[in-house]
């Protein structure tokens, strides 16, 4: 009697576990997934300076970047749109973690080549991590034909350098934050008071207005000391527009040259004054690379066609 | 003596019901979208699914940002914008199999199968009715199915630029081979 008993309390225990019907069976699926944030800036540059966003694996970036010239020209310069100073480049994800890539700007003649790789990711769920880390690298190389042919130059006295750590968080689906800590280094500077080398600390954000656009921010403040002393803290606002496979930045600068020696290190024009410079960023994106599933689709086609022939 | 034999009994049911279980953690769900101007494919390799054939229980729990698109940008666009990934992370069908006695599990062989449940996507759940098939090789089940998803069902808004881009229907393939559960 007693064991009949404790057989209807187990079976009460154990069977609604199957009278609920599915529920036994997504049990088996339970297990805590790493979420990673993604899409935390629109494009891979806040405004000027770099967001902790790479292009895909596989997906080359085509940058095409306009700076008009300063605004209180008056109408006579038509606001500075007479006057433009121009990149583009090409940037190219190696895997999802790693890019490269490469530019030209008219200012001075410059051509870039960076590479910008993520360290940490920023996840929650079953592993977290609550800021994404990536570094980027620059190397910048002046073309400009010698000021004086006849005294000894040096090659290498036309490079300069840049590395940079990005530490974001995106807090919400519709605003992110960035800290930019940024090194420049310049092997030859114009006067020997000026600094070779130059600290400078980033801060940017998005805040995401609807699902296709965005208002972005960027602050370069320079460490003190020399260079801080005769230039600029560059600051530069901005909007992204998203369309498909396209970013459009449109941005107001005090700075001139999309280049981070140039922008970082270099600017001279300030808002004070509304020396300011209308701009804009064009990205277009294209895939190079299919994705696997894709390739194993082309596979089985492969080899349906050969069972076929036999 | 008694209780030992109920014991037993009560692990004996577990064990069958156990044993008439078969699951799949890498089905194959394909998402098709044709219009004049742009055809959309995704595949995501990693659906999770389960059959019981003691009740005919049959689910499926899918992770939307496993979907796997042409073009990486694509792939960041469906789930930021359109499915809200971050927020509703699971796809999900929880049904039954309507047919069960003309399903013989133990005899190879290729069977038709209706299917009735609620399929979950962007958190909103419609009632759905669908054929397919199953194809029984020893102990494994190869379930597919075809079947249409309006998005606008669920609640997924196009943006109006990409109107033209994106199917009013989309068509679903799926494709997984069940594996019995030991």
């Amino acid at each position: 009697m007693k064991s009949t008993a404790s057989f209807f309390l187990i079976s009460f225990i154990i069977f609604p576990i199957y009278l609920h019907g599915q529920d036994d069976l997504f049990d088996m699926f339970e297990k805590e997934e790493t979420n990673f944030a993604y899409a935390s800036f629109k494009s891979t540059r806040i405004v000027l300076g770099q967001s902790i966003e790479n292009p895909k694996n596989g997906s080359l970036n085509m940058e095409i970047q306009h700076q008009f010239g300063n605004m209180n020209g008056g109408g006579y310069e038509l606001w500075g749109l007479d006057q433009a100073t121009m990149r583009f480049g090409f940037d190219y994800g190696i895997t999802n973690w790693l890019a490269v890539g490469v530019g030209r700007s008219s200012l001075n003649k410059t051509y870039d080549g960076h590479v910008k790789t993520k360290i940490l990711r920023q996840s929650s769920g079953a592993r977290k991590m609550p800021i994404a880390l990536s570094y980027f690298g620059g190397v910048y190389y002046n073309s400009l034909k010698w000021e004086d042919p006849d005294r000894e130059n040096y090659e290498v006295s036309r490079l300069s350098y840049a590395h940079q750590l990005l530490i974001a968080r995106k807090f919400t689906k519709n605003i992110t934050f960035q800290i930019t800590p940024s090194f420049i280094h310049r092997n030859l500077v114009e006067t020997a008071e000026d600094e070779n080398d130059v600290f400078s600390v980033g801060a940017g954000g998005r805040f995401k207005l609807t699902k296709w656009i965005s208002i972005n921010a960027e602050y370069f403040y320079l460490l003190p000391g020399n260079t801080a002393d005769k230039f600029e803290d560059s600051f530069s606002v901005g909007v992204d527009i998203e369309t498909g496979g396209h970013v459009f930045q449109v941005y107001l600068t005090n700075s001139q040259g999309m280049q981070e020696p140039y922008f970082i290190a270099n600017t001279s024009d300030s808002w004070s004054n509304g020396d300011l410079h209308l701009a804009f960023n064009l990205i277009r994106t294209f895939s190079l690379k299919k994705p696997d599933s894709f390739k194993k689709d082309k596979k089985e086609k492969k080899n349906k066609k050969e069972d076929k022939k036999e | 003596m008694k209780r030992i034999f109920t014991l037993s009994a009560i692990i004996l049911i577990c064990h069958t019901i156990q044993a008439q279980k078969y699951v799949t953690k890498n089905g194959h769900i394909k998402f098709f979208s044709e219009t004049p101007v742009e055809s959309i494919e995704a595949h995501n390799n990693q659906v999770n699914s389960a059959l019981d054939i003691s009740n005919g229980n049959f689910i499926f729990k899918v992770l939307i940002k496993s979907f796997e698109f042409k073009k990486a940008l694509m792939q960041e666009h469906f789930n930021e914008n359109y499915m809200e990934s971050d927020k509703i992370p699971n796809a999900m069908f929880s049904g039954k199999i309507e047919n069960m006695s003309s399903i013989n599990f133990n005899a190879d062989g290729v069977y038709d199968v209706q299917v009735k449940g609620k399929l979950t996507i962007h958190g909103v759940t419609k009632e759905i009715e669908n054929s397919g098939s199953f194809e029984i090789k020893g102990e494994k089940i190869i379930a597919k199915s075809i079947f249409h998803v309006k998005p606008s069902d669920y609640d997924i808004k196009i943006a109006k630029a990409v109107e033209d881009q994106i199917a009013k229907s989309i068509e679903v393939t799926v494709d997984i081979t069940l594996d019995k559960m030991q």
